[in-house]
């Protein structure tokens, strides 16, 4: 971490969500870099029209600079990236395990004792991982964004191993407009996937502690995917 | 391309050049008796034939049918159902809204409708979609991880079978072409007329200005005005490309009733019982009456209510969206039949003539 206090950031993805992202950060005051695995002269147009402020740059130059990486890309398209890239890194997983544009993931995707984050740090090894941002529908993370204190501002979930991480991205998520309410650690954040009780919600806080606290969401998230299963 | 042409406005395509198009879409969701019976498949088909022969009679420029495989949407051959609806009508534009070419071979597509253009006499369009609905990846034996490949290589393919003329292509997804004639030819003169369909992803976007294909916005949700960026990045991605400007259209959900209260109240129960079984497949949230009441309000995607609501709505969004296109997806699941003529009836006879009115203020 830099001593600055607005941390920079850097988004890998340029697909739905990770512009959502980073406009939001851009407007919170943060430097953001966007990454895809592509070239960044391709992503210079979509860049200058979709997230005006924002420098494209290689994954490799993103990340180095970046106090807070975000991955925003499908999960599908993180398992084809290095993990040793992210060293050392404070790292944002807002990426969930979503078949209908994944596929069928490798295990231990599919053991539903575990959760995505929990894969995605284990493969990161000694990078700092904080689920956040993964559970509000990417056309509403803009939408719904309000300054600190607004009488409609609504939560986002954190869940993380690492305090300091915590700490930092829930200053991130208060920054960019959103209350932050930490759910404990990284295999709790299975509370914030498809088919847990806040999924594809944008709830105010106190609605959203009531969500997830509730011993029969909590028994509903964190059991069994059933819902999820039933529901398909 | 000049910055006045990026911030060229849609009113009346005084500046793109670009006719202002009202239509329709439907996924063929399957419809009800009045009295609330669930109607067969068969019957739910049969009705679209009603519903596009009545959108021709009432004025609607364009009916369109979404590609779908489910009990709620049994529609999977929608050019059929065009096909039946060209036979008893000379003017409507048919199309596809959208065709799922990722899990289709882009050589039976074109063939399909070049034969509804033949049959039509010009009137088929084809817009083509990656599938957000995506029931028929598993059914035809398709890797939804290889959603991106697949649309990428087939739609490359459709944009070289539009030149008309020999084909000849080699790629991943489909067999070979070598000197491939494709039939049936287009008559002199006649390019069928393809758009792609996009979601809000910013390559999608780019590809469709790539192969020179117009691009049609499909607003399910949130606020419309958000994708106005897109409308400037197709331009822009378009001359970059040395490719002329091409139109840009708006697909967005709604139900028109003689009032605001009535077409409300029509339309939730089943816009909320819809969402919840693609909630769990598309990563939607539930419907709450409070954002109902946001999506139907002035700044959200749905156009739901009265006549003039719907129009003051439609004219908004084109011209804070640079478009010239406006396809209303009406209807949802368990709505009559009856519900869903009078719908096509207001649509016709008093949205799109005040749309076009406001579109000239």
């Amino acid at each position: 971490m830099t001593n600055s206090t607005t941390p920079t950031i850097a988004v890998l993805g340029a697909g739905h969500v990770g512009p959502a992202i980073a406009r939001l950060a851009l407007d919170a005051g943060h430097s953001v870099a966007i990454a895809t695995s592509g070239n960044p002269g391709d992503l210079a147009l979509v860049t200058q029209l979709l997230i005006p402020g924002a420098e494209p740059l290689w994954p490799a130059d993103a990340i180095a600079r970046a106090d807070i990486v975000v991955l925003a890309m499908p999960l599908h398209r993180f398992l084809r990236m290095d993990p040793d890239a992210l060293s050392g890194k404070l790292v944002i997983d807002a990426m969930n395990y979503w078949p209908p544009t994944d596929g069928r993931l490798p295990s231990p995707f599919n053991d539903e004792s575990i959760g995505t984050s929990e894969v995605v740090a284990e493969r990161l090894h000694d990078a700092a991982v904080v689920k956040t941002l993964n559970h509000v529908g990417y056309h509403e993370l803009e939408t719904y964004a309000r300054p600190s204190g607004s009488v409609d501002r609504r939560a986002l979930g954190v869940a993380g191993d690492d305090p300091d991480a915590v700490e930092t991205v829930n200053t991130f998520v208060d920054r960019i407009g959103y209350d932050p309410v930490p759910v404990g650690p990284l295999s709790a954040g299975r509370i914030l996937q498809p088919g847990g009780p806040v999924f594809g919600t944008v709830l105010r806080r106190e609605d959203f502690e009531r969500a997830v606290h509730s011993p029969a969401e909590q028994h509903r998230a964190l059991g069994r995917a059933e819902h999820y299963e039933r529901s398909a | 391309m000049t910055d006045q042409r990026i911030s060229s406005t849609a009113a009346g395509g005084k500046e793109t050049g670009f006719p202002l198009v009202l239509g329709l879409d439907t996924f063929g969701d399957r419809t009800n008796t009045a009295d609330g019976q669930p109607l067969s498949h068969a019957q739910t088909i049969r009705n679209v034939v009603e519903e596009g022969v009545l959108a021709e009679q009432v004025g609607v420029d364009f009916f369109g049918i979404g590609e779908h495989h489910t009990d709620y949407f049994p529609m999977p051959a929608g050019d059929v159902v065009l096909a039946a609806i060209a036979a008893r009508t000379q003017r409507i534009h048919l199309g596809s809204a959208v065709t799922v070419l990722s899990s289709d071979d882009p050589v039976r597509v074109f063939q399909r409708y070049s034969t509804l253009n033949a049959l039509s006499s010009g009137r088929a369009e084809v817009i083509l979609g990656r599938g957000s609905s995506i029931e028929s990846f598993p059914l035809f034996g398709y890797d939804l991880a290889d959603y991106e490949q697949l649309f990428e290589e087939k739609t490359a393919l459709f944009a070289q079978l539009l030149e008309g003329g020999p084909v000849t292509w080699q790629g991943t997804t489909r067999p070979a072409l070598r000197d491939q004639d494709v039939v049936p030819h287009l008559e002199d003169g006649q390019r069928l007329t393809t758009w792609v369909g996009v979601g809000g992803s910013p390559q999608s976007v780019i590809r469709a200005a790539r192969l020179g294909l117009s691009l049609m916005l499909a607003i399910i949700g949130g606020r419309p005005a958000r994708f106005a960026p897109f409308a400037a990045l197709f331009q822009q991605a378009l001359a970059n490309f040395g490719r002329p400007p091409l139109p840009v259209g708006v697909h967005g959900p709604g139900h028109v009733a003689p009032t605001d209260e009535q077409a409300r109240e029509e339309f939730w129960p089943h816009w909320r019982e819809l969402i919840r079984l693609v909630a769990v497949e598309r990563g939607f949230a539930i419907p709450t009456e409070e954002s109902f009441a946001y999506e139907t309000g002035p700044q959200g995607a749905l156009y739901v209510g009265s006549p003039e609501t719907v129009a003051q709505k439609i004219a908004a969004n084109l011209h804070t969206l640079d478009a010239t296109r406006f396809d209303l997806k009406y209807g949802a699941g368990g709505l009559a039949h009856e519900t869903l003529m009078t719908n096509i009836e207001l649509y016709g006879r008093e949205v799109i003539p005040r749309v076009r009115e406001l579109m000239k203020e």
